[in-house]
């Protein structure tokens, strides 16, 4: 048996952009055990729903993370809904589909720039943010801001998109989605990356599923799950199917998410097809009552809303789980038998954001 | 349409062996959440399997009965508990990694332990 020690790995650290904390027992340069600890940035958003009605709420939860923003509005919006017994109008819904596809696109491409970063690929991880610049600048058109949306609200959206703009951002995405393939094809194929996540960090898929993993890290799996199959909004009326890969690895889970660049830009076309004329919000009237759970996907998986209200304007409670905080315990179980230098890798293959984990 | 979702009573005595029971029967941990009631806290224990949701609730009578941890027997459930015994201060019996309260930096102690305050505004 080698020496064993424990290294620190984070808060702070050069692949973190936001703080976890790991300890890891390393026997020699094998990882034999990794303990996590979070809660540096913790910001009790969720008791903030006792001070902000719940039609400002939607604020405040776009804030929960400036990544994923517009899915948490989105799923906020949803359970407000569910609650007051009322359903956005068909063109809102349509745009909040569209909204979501562009999201996980600007998400997706962040994530492929950082994780370039992590194995030292500098100008993959340029062509990745280069690539998603394109895509805030389409975010800026339709809503006015680049990282926070604001354009979802309780009973629709904030704003509409002209068809012509629509039909204009499809033939854009088309473009971009060429791009996309190109530096995609660099992720897959090239020899040094491939070295570097082939065989990195395997995840059965009895595993992935029996420790919750949620999202890309359930499907590179090749567990075909994704809660945009329960037909939320209108996914329910496009074609589609859940990106999977067998091998269960970190390349897997770049492949799955590199697939679903190519899946995002598919729906926002056949919404933009098949979206609707009509209003884009309806007037809302009481006050949410009763109790529900709302799941959706977002870019790093399955986000759950559980909202309680008592028929006044502030919501009795609502709890927020995010998908990094369900995919802990997949990268604990991911981490022993790696090396050291896999540690980063390994880490941002889970996507971690730790901004929506520490809501 | 949104997913299925159904909520189920249970009590103390007998979480574990329900956990137990539906996690063996290939349903996935999705998610423990804590909710304060007037002298208490609710307990939701959900799981998932092919979409559909199924929640498990707990309600204690106070915020210092013990809970007893189902991590032993689904082992993703140590982080959420933990996070409901340092957001709401109810202590949490066998979990199987055990922060003892410093899984969150705070402020103050169990700071949703606060039952939310009356508004005159409604």
């Amino acid at each position: 048996m080698g020496m064993r020690t424990i290294i620190p790995f984070g808060p702070q650290h050069p692949v973190l952009p936001e703080p976890i904390h790991l300890d890891l027992v390393l026997e020699d340069e094998k990882v034999i055990e990794a303990i996590p600890r979070i809660g540096f940035i913790h910001r009790g958003l969720e008791k903030l729903v006792e001070k902000k009605d719940y039609q400002e709420f939607v604020y405040v939860a776009e804030r929960i993370c400036g990544i994923c923003a517009f899915i948490h509005g989105l799923t906020y919006s949803l359970a407000a809904e569910k609650l007051m017994n009322i359903e956005a109008p068909r063109r809102a819904q349509f745009l909040r589909v569209i909204w979501s596809e562009i999201a996980r696109l600007q998400s997706h491409l962040l994530w492929m720039g950082l994780m370039a970063d992590a194995f030292g690929f500098e100008s993959l991880f340029m062509h990745s943010w280069r690539i998603r610049e394109k895509i805030l600048n389409i975010i800026e058109e339709t809503t006015g801001g680049r990282v926070i949306f604001s354009s979802c609200k309780v009973g629709g959206v904030r704003y509409d998109i002209d068809n012509d703009t629509l039909k204009r951002i499809v033939r854009d995405l088309k473009e971009y989605e060429k791009e996309m393939r190109a530096v995609g094809d660099v992720f897959l194929k090239d020899s040094s990356v491939r070295h570097r996540l082939c065989g990195v960090g395997v995840l059965s898929k009895e595993e992935a599923y029996r420790l919750g993993a949620v999202g890309p890290m359930l499907r590179a799996s090749n567990f075909a799950q994704d809660l945009r199959q329960t037909g939320y909004c209108v996914y329910g009326e496009l074609d589609f199917a859940p990106v999977v890969h067998p091998d269960g690895d970190a390349y897997a889970r770049c492949a799955v998410r590199i697939g679903e660049l190519y899946q995002s830009i598919s729906l926002i076309a056949q919404a933009v097809d098949k979206i609707e004329e009509g209003p884009i919000d309806v007037k809302l009237r009481g006050f949410p009552t009763g109790e529900c759970f709302v799941r959706t996907e977002q870019p790093r998986g399955e986000v759950i809303y559980y909202a309680k209200a008592n028929g006044t304007k502030f919501l009795e409670r609502l709890r927020v789980r995010t998908p990094t905080f369900a995919n802990i315990p997949a990268l604990l179980k991911c981490l022993p038998g790696c090396e050291l230098a896999d540690v980063p890798v390994l880490v941002l293959t889970v996507d971690p954001c730790i901004s929506c984990t520490e809501r | 349409m949104i997913s299925e979702s159904t909520i189920e009573p249970a009590t103390v005595s007998d979480i574990v062996t329900r956990v137990e029971a539906l996690y063996r029967d290939g349903w996935r941990l999705a998610q423990i959440g804590c909710t304060r009631t007037a002298d208490g806290a609710e307990i939701n224990y959900s799981f998932d399997k092919a979409l559909t949701l199924r929640t498990l609730r707990v309600t204690l009578k106070s915020l210092q009965e013990t809970l007893p941890s189902v991590s032993r027997v689904c082992f993703p459930a140590f982080h959420y508990e933990n996070e409901i015994h340092d957001l709401f201060g109810i202590p949490v019996d066998g979990m199987a990694i055990d922060y003892k309260g410093d899984f969150y930096r705070k402020a103050h102690p169990a700071p949703f332990a606060k039952p939310p305050e009356e508004k005159k505004d409604v």
